[in-house]
């Protein structure tokens, strides 16, 4: 595949870099990524994936635009509330970038559909705003052997991690069932009425998780996978935390009791209005 | 290296501004082998100035660098093994 005039151009600051070059943008334009939603994380790592040059972005919402959503999911506008998220996504992705193919699904993960879903995706991005999904995706990511690059945002606090259990170049590292084996009871967590956040923080953790990524597509620097990167905006401080795999994980260890996808109730205990 | 050396490939970069004229360069060097020479024709300013510069930088050979008529410059590069 050979680079428009107008191509070379959009992408000459990134094909500049040693580690990129022609070669680099080859693969980030034959990459495929999935994003499970297209909120406050999902929107950032979008934009930059799309603007990076990655060819297709599947991208998964059952919602529509809200106004309160506005403040932090920056994929949306005024003008798009209630639109669905997924068309709003690749109206703003279009615009920025034609060259970008967008694959839409409405709708929501569950243990029959996801495996079809992202089959055909090289990495999947959560930015899933409820447990039994974080938790179905991880399953799914880990039947599929896909890497998975997980974010999270509450308050003032974000999460950010890379999950690819079935890589052991540099060792074992874990899954997500190895840092939080099961879902919190309901109740547990703050409601989604309760829960707020600066909506920035969705910018810098869904733009890590694009960084992430695109340093996957291209097979450069050094992964976090096995670190747990947690994030806090009131000190403007980073703290990069070991994972260990967890040798008795029920999904990823020797001898695991999880041998199919579950579905988990879904109620109101997000862990971030994502 | 001879003025005549021989050039495996020849780009003709004059009127390209920066960086475009070193990611062409860049582009070029990368479907080429190690050993094979690049010939460019850059502008002068700030292209003789950045591109024989960038090009040392990821580890290529600059054979030669020469004023050619019209205010034009010859840049002869060996591409390395990077």
């Amino acid at each position: 595949m050979a680079f428009t005039d107008e191509q070379l151009e959009r992408y000459s600051r990134q094909i500049l870099l040693k580690e990129v070059g022609g070669a680099g943008q080859k693969k980030i334009a034959a990459a495929k990524v999935f994003l499970i939603g297209a909120g406050g994380l999902g929107s950032p790592s979008a934009l930059y994936l799309a603007s990076a040059g990655v060819g297709t972005l599947g991208i998964i919402d059952d919602d529509v635009v809200d106004l309160s959503n506005l403040q932090r999911q920056i994929l949306h506008s005024t003008k798009t509330i209630n639109h669905s998220k997924v068309e709003s996504a690749e109206e703003t992705i279009s615009k920025m970038n034609p060259d970008v193919k967008v694959n839409k699904y409405t709708g929501r993960l569950n243990s029959e559909n996801i495996l079809d879903i992202i089959k055909d995706y090289d990495f999947i991005l959560d930015g899933s705003d409820n447990f039994p999904t974080r938790f179905l995706v991880n399953d799914a990511c880990f039947f599929l052997k896909k890497t998975l690059i997980s974010g999270s945002i509450f308050r003032f606090e974000g999460q950010l991690t890379t999950l690819r259990p079935h890589n052991v170049e540099n060792g074992p590292v874990p899954c997500y069932r190895c840092l939080y084996p099961e879902p919190p009871p309901p109740g547990l967590v703050p409601s989604c009425q309760e829960a707020g956040v600066l909506g920035v923080l969705a910018g810098t953790i869904g733009i890590m998780q694009a960084a992430e990524a695109l340093k996957e597509i291209l097979g450069i620097g050094e992964s976090l996978a096995g670190r747990l990167l947690i994030y806090d905006a009131l000190d403007m401080s980073f703290r990069r935390v070991r994972v260990p795999k967890n040798p008795n994980c029920h999904l990823c260890g020797p001898k695991p009791t999880i041998h199919e996808l579950l579905d988990y109730e879904i109620s109101c205990t997000m862990p971030s209005p994502g | 290296m001879s003025e005549d050396a021989k050039a495996d490939v020849k780009l003709d970069l004059s009127g390209v501004m920066c960086p475009m004229n070193f990611v062409k360069t860049k582009l070029q060097l990368e479907e080429m082998d190690e050993g094979q020479i690049l010939e460019v024709i850059i502008d002068e300013g700030e292209p003789v100035r950045n591109v024989p510069r960038s090009v040392k930088a990821e580890g290529h050979k600059v054979l030669e660098l020469e004023e050619v008529p019209d205010g034009h410059y010859r840049l002869v590069i060996e591409k390395a093994d990077v």
